[in-house]
């Protein structure tokens, strides 16, 4: 194979799976995410794997939290109305303490909405999604070669603090094709001695549950599960800052919405508007630091988002409302503009 | 919307040898819209009445009407669902599709959804087309594709195509291309993948193609050269 490869987003993250070793995928179609199913369709029989198309987006996150129970890398992905679907699941697994790979390739909502890339599904996957006191580590690529590489690393991820991880795309990103390398290292799986993996008569038997009806031991699992969260906001958190060592103004902005925002970032240094971006690729948890420290040079941060304004809301709690926060977005499948954005650095400048 | 302009090149002899109808098939995302485009702006210059049919059940996105207003200019007819690039994300045939064996003063190209799935839209026209046997059938390939890396897995995807498709194709379209960062070099080390797919399915390449600019390097150094003026799909327009 040639060094770098052309594909699609969707694509980049059925074959970046692979090569961290899943071996197990569970998904049901629905556009614009519908490629990574088919090309797990195409690929996991002849590599010994298994692909399987649901009878639903419930049965699959099911047969997910089957498949990591017994300690295997495993991953499901849909796109926003079948995430809803299963979000019932994710709280289960959350609930186990249980690694998996959720994949959310959005379109717009809500209900079926339409086809078109959205970034509206930003308080679901932050704030939980399904029922609970829960968490999933979200990360949101920014260019199909990210949506390889932070694939692999939601697995790692996963693995390493046993919780869900979630890639974070939108229509864009996994329809858009870009070339890309898949050489990368992966960390192996770690050991998973909790796995439901056969005693051999050796040991007890291990259980995966999510079912803890006793007040006092359910208090004390979710206080465990939120003593290792704060580690993962202590040693995981990833941001990228372009422009931002002299900008007057920043703007937040992830996946395409960042791209978008780096053309207009271009345009505006070319007017002498010093205007930077600050990108969180972890949105939970999410960077407070770069826009804690921007708050201290900046006049006005700008959100650039498809959506209805949610991120905004963490910008402004991590820069704890010490400069105003803009809003500049496109909803329902529309994509801001590289003018929009200008408009709103040239707004904010003055 | 179109980047560049080929219209300097004369498309090679290979690829146009005075069918009637030509089929643009291959793997998922190889470039066949792009290549059906420019060769119906190609075909137009050579024949009076030309129609592009946009025959993909596969893809909702990324569909010969990204190319309607070009299309248009040149007059050529443009035979799809109403419903493609409408979002309603069904595999929709056009209501006209006919037109493509019925009128057979039409120089048709047909441009087909990826893979074998795509392809068994062929079932309705494939009686008409073989039995006025004034055909084409060419295989688009991409080396840099990461389910064709190599012939044999290439040769693979043909055959589920041809067995979709209950057709046999009729020569090979080198379109090896790592997208915006093709260098002549990219198009270079594809020959010899290209000329082993050849030698397995003893299939001609008639042609090879490469973006109007990488083109302009590779003139006089690639057998069958087709320049493409890159359509700008629908995701392109907008960011």
């Amino acid at each position: 194979m040639a060094d770098k490869v052309l594909m699609k987003g969707n694509e980049a993250i059925a074959e970046a799976a692979i090569k961290a070793g899943c071996r197990h995928y569970f998904g049901y179609p629905i556009t614009p995410q519908t490629e990574v199913a088919a090309y797990m369709a195409k690929k996991m029989p002849k590599i010994g794997g298994t692909f399987l198309q649901a009878e639903s987006e419930i049965a699959a996150i099911n047969m997910v939290y089957g498949v990591a129970s017994a300690g295997l890398r495993v991953m499901t992905s849909s796109s926003s109305p079948g995430i809803s679907l299963k979000g019932e699941g994710i709280s289960y697994l959350a609930g186990a303490d249980l690694p998996a790979l959720v994949v959310n390739v959005q379109r717009g909502g809500p209900g079926l909405g339409g086809i078109q890339p959205s970034q509206s599904d930003y308080f679901q996957s932050t704030r939980g999604g399904g029922h609970g006191d829960y968490h999933m580590i979200v990360l949101a690529p920014s260019s199909v070669q990210e949506m390889a590489a932070l694939t692999v690393k939601g697995f790692e991820l996963a693995d390493k603090y046993r919780m869900t991880a979630m890639v974070l795309a939108d229509g864009t990103m996994g329809q858009m094709m870009e070339p890309v390398s898949l050489d990368f290292e992966v960390t192996p799986p770690p050991e998973k001695p909790w796995a439901t993996t056969g005693t051999e008569m050796k040991r007890k038997h291990n259980i995966v549950n999510s079912l803890s009806l006793v007040p006092e031991e359910l208090e004390k699992l979710n206080i465990a599960r939120f003593e290792r969260y704060e580690l993962v906001k202590k040693n995981e958190t990833m941001y990228e800052e372009y422009m931002m060592d002299d900008a007057e103004i920043a703007i937040a902005a992830f996946g395409i919405a960042a791209r978008v925002s780096k053309n207009a970032i271009n345009e505006a240094r070319k007017q002498g508007i010093k205007v930077g971006l600050i990108r969180p690729i972890t949105l939970w948890p999410f960077p407070d630091a770069p826009f804690k420290k921007a708050a201290t040079h900046v006049k006005q941060f700008i959100s650039v988002e498809l959506n209805m304004g949610q991120m905004i809301e963490d910008v402004r709690l991590a820069s704890e409302c010490k400069v105003p926060v803009t809003l500049c977005n496109r909803v329902g499948g529309m994509i801001p503009s590289p003018e929009q954005v200008l408009d709103a650095i040239i707004k904010a400048s003055k | 919307m179109s980047e560049g302009d080929n219209s300097a090149f004369r498309i090679p002899h290979s690829a146009f040898r005075g069918k009637r109808v030509t089929l643009i098939l291959g793997h998922y995302g190889s470039g066949k819209t792009n290549i059906a485009v420019n060769l119906a702006v190609k075909y137009r210059e050579v024949a009076e009445k030309v129609a592009i049919a946009d025959l993909d059940i596969v893809n909702p996105y990324f569909r010969t009407k990204d190319s309607m207003d070009l299309l248009k200019e040149k007059g050529i007819r443009l035979i799809v669902s109403e419903y493609a690039n409408s979002n309603v994300d069904i595999p929709a045939l056009p209501q006209d599709m006919y037109a493509v064996t019925d009128d057979k003063s039409l120089t048709c190209i047909l441009d087909i959804g990826g893979d074998d799935r795509g392809a068994l839209v062929l079932g309705r026209l494939r009686p008409a087309i073989l039995e006025e046997d004034d055909y084409e059938m060419l295989l688009v390939i991409n080396m840099y594709r990461p389910l064709t890396p190599d012939p044999e897995s290439t040769v693979e995807v043909m055959r589920e195509i041809e067995l979709a498709a209950n057709m046999r194709f009729t020569g090979i379209i080198n379109n090896s291309n790592l997208g915006r960062e093709t260098t002549a070099e990219t198009v270079l080390a594809s020959l010899p993948y290209a000329e082993e797919v050849s030698r397995l399915t003893s299939l001609p390449i008639v042609m090879t193609t490469a973006e109007i600019h990488v083109a302009k390097e590779l003139d006089g150094r690639v057998k069958d050269l087709f320049p493409l003026a890159l359509q700008k799909n629908f995701i392109e327009s907008k960011i």
